[in-house]
């Protein structure tokens, strides 16, 4: 009997602490993302509090978290509290799905545009001047040229960089896989230095002067040319590249445990608005509706899909960057 | 049978002039578990996970071993060279006096303190092809930033203070007159070093070798900004192993982090004996 009445005391005083808890809480959001995203969340999440306070009068306060995005995946999967998560590519989201259960499985229907809001690609970045006279994915496997590029396996950006060169080497042989698997050996015998993220990999080629060309994502080149001189490096745009498509989704069984599913989904569809779409655009991401200021600022690079030509990141995955990939082949002694 | 008649209690006799045994025995115990113990034992669970032959891939793999000839090999000679710079600079400091000395005493833990990142970034600034030193070295086609030497150098870095507080100790309390008396009964100055000093600091040495080696091998910081991360040529082992992670291969990096920590244990427990025969 007693042990009745202690349990229903302590349940009581739970339920009370929880309810003054949500009470008092102010409403908070994570939002965990990839390596180059720092700088356009800090922009949305400005505008997308204003707007929510002036929709529903609550205070929203958004967090950041960045980091390589199959770390950040990760991270996710052993239980950082994630609301929302805006990666890289669409294979980490599902490796969340897959090995967490924390995302539901058909994420990536929730969303218009296989819930990508956003979309860049992979330009080369060049020394000033160019003095290699790097102008297309050919000049990069020329002999004496280094190209830095981060390492596929840790990061998103280089997997997008690797799938890239592969479609434009399978375009220009009429599809030969052998002569494209050949041009891409070519190519990462060319790196001198694989860093484990984007960021990396700018700073090797940026600040420590090793190498002739940085293979980037399209914002991360804007971004480098921006920040650290005109006067010092220059873009090219490659005649072929890749539609690379960083999605969101929000975290299901997050979301529910912290009730805050309504701001999460809110957040993720601001990002689809007119005003979302130009912070994107503002930012060097190139944004769905080109119509919104900056939309046009992007230039016309021929770009192919993942799932055209590699038939899914599923398939990308397992073929390319598995243990025993291809590129894994590459590295692969006697080669 | 014996009784317990006329002798005192093993209890008794167990019982040292300090109290507190069993108490801190038992903090010994819980905190080993916890710290150390479980963490390990988790690691061989995940690993039993796999298969035989799966697990023997994935500590066989070319990849694999190449990383752990980079891990091992760059963390013995740095442990070498650790030694021999380490025994000279304690030396140094425990017997010379000179203005700055103190300034050059504190310098010596800073690898202690300072994160690895900041001093792999540090060092990277230095030797890379623009650096102030890597320009110097480049055009004589020394290449140490994003090679493997640049390994050993951050390794060098971070194991540098354990052999000089292992060994200055020692040679502070060595006594000067055990050499004056060396020298009166008519030892060179080499045959004191030979034959009394080195004797006396050499367990000391081989103890600061091995924490400097253990460092090396686990160091993960400083060593992925300066070595350019080429699979089969500067990957690291700690480094292959956050990589299979970012891949969510779980198993495959503890299976590999076992290896690596028997590796690690047997070659320290074989140190460790030496010591014991050399110190006898």
């Amino acid at each position: 009997m007693r042990f009745v009445k202690l349990t229903s005391f302590l349940v009581g005083a739970l339920a009370l602490t929880a309810l003054g808890g949500t009470a008092h809480a102010q409403l908070k959001l994570l939002n965990v993302s990839y390596d180059p995203t720092r700088e356009l969340y800090v922009d949305v999440n400005k505008a997308f509090a204003q707007q929510w306070q002036q929709k529903t009068g609550q205070n929203v306060t958004i967090n950041q978290s960045h980091g390589g995005s199959g770390k950040q995946a990760r991270s996710v999967i052993d239980g950082l509290e994630a609301d929302v998560v805006t990666l890289g590519l669409a294979y980490d989201i599902d490796a969340i799905a897959e090995k967490s259960g924390r995302v539901a499985k058909d994420w990536q229907k929730r969303l218009p545009d296989n819930s990508t809001p956003y979309t860049s690609t992979i330009v080369f970045v060049v020394r000033k001047g160019n003095p290699k006279g790097i102008k297309d994915w050919d000049d990069l496997v020329k002999p004496g040229v280094n190209v830095v590029v981060p390492n596929p396996k840790t990061s998103g950006g280089a997997r997008w960089a690797y799938l890239a060169a592969w479609g434009y080497a399978l375009q220009k042989n009429g599809g030969d896989q052998a002569k494209a698997k050949e041009y891409v050996t070519k190519l990462y015998k060319n790196v001198p230095v694989l860093d484990s993220g984007a960021r990396g990999s700018t700073t090797t080629f940026a600040q420590r002067g090793v190498g002739h060309v940085l293979v980037s994502w399209e914002n991360e080149a804007y971004l480098l040319v921006n920040e650290l001189g005109k006067d010092k490096f220059e873009i090219v745009n490659p005649s072929v590249s890749i539609l690379a498509e960083p999605p969101v989704a929000v975290v299901d069984r997050n979301v529910d445990k912290h009730g805050t599913r309504a701001a999460a989904e809110a957040y993720l569809k601001f990002l689809y608005t007119p005003e979302g779409q130009a912070i994107a655009a503002k930012n060097h991401y190139r944004p769905r509706n080109t119509s919104v200021p900056g939309g046009q600022a992007f230039p016309k690079i021929k770009l192919f899909t993942i799932d055209q030509v590699f038939g899914g990141w599923a398939k990308a995955q397992s073929t390319h960057f598995a243990d025993g990939g291809i590129f894994d082949q590459i590295y692969a002694p006697g080669t | 049978m014996k009784t317990a008649t006329g002798t005192p209690r093993p209890r008794a006799l167990k019982r040292g002039s300090l109290p507190g045994f069993g108490l801190s025995l038992g903090i010994t115990v819980a905190s080993l578990s916890l710290l150390v113990l479980i963490p390990l034992a988790g690691l061989v669970f995940k690993s039993a996970t796999l298969s035989g032959s799966e697990f023997m891939k994935a500590v066989l793999s070319p990849r694999a071993l190449a990383a752990y000839r980079l891990s091992f090999g760059a963390a013995a000679i740095s442990g070498v060279v650790n030694v021999v710079f380490g025994v000279i600079i304690a030396w140094v400091l425990a017997r010379y006096r000179f203005p700055g000395r103190q300034i050059v005493d504190a310098m010596v833990d800073l690898p202690f303190a300072l994160p690895t990142a900041v001093a792999g970034i540090a060092l990277t600034t230095l030797y890379a092809e623009n650096g102030w030193l890597g320009r110097f070295l480049e055009p004589h086609g020394i290449k140490v930033a994003f090679a493997v030497p640049g390994v050993v150098v951050a390794m060098i870095f971070v194991g540098l203070p354990f052999v000089i507080r292992t060994v200055q100790p020692v040679l502070l309390d060595l006594d000067v007159h055990m050499e004056e008396a060396a020298a009166t009964l008519g030892a060179s100055r080499l045959t004191t070093l030979r034959t009394v000093i080195l004797p006396a600091i050499v367990p000391a040495a081989s103890t600061g070798f091995a924490l400097a080696f253990a460092r090396a091998v686990g160091e993960y910081g400083s060593i992925v900004f300066i070595s350019g991360n080429m699979p089969m040529k500067t990957e690291i082992v700690p480094l292959l192993i956050v990589t299979k992670l970012e891949q969510f291969d779980y198993a495959g990096a503890t299976a590999i982090a076992l290896v690596m920590l028997l590796a690690s244990f047997a070659l320290l427990f074989v140190i460790n004996a030496l010591q014991g025969r050399i110190k006898r």
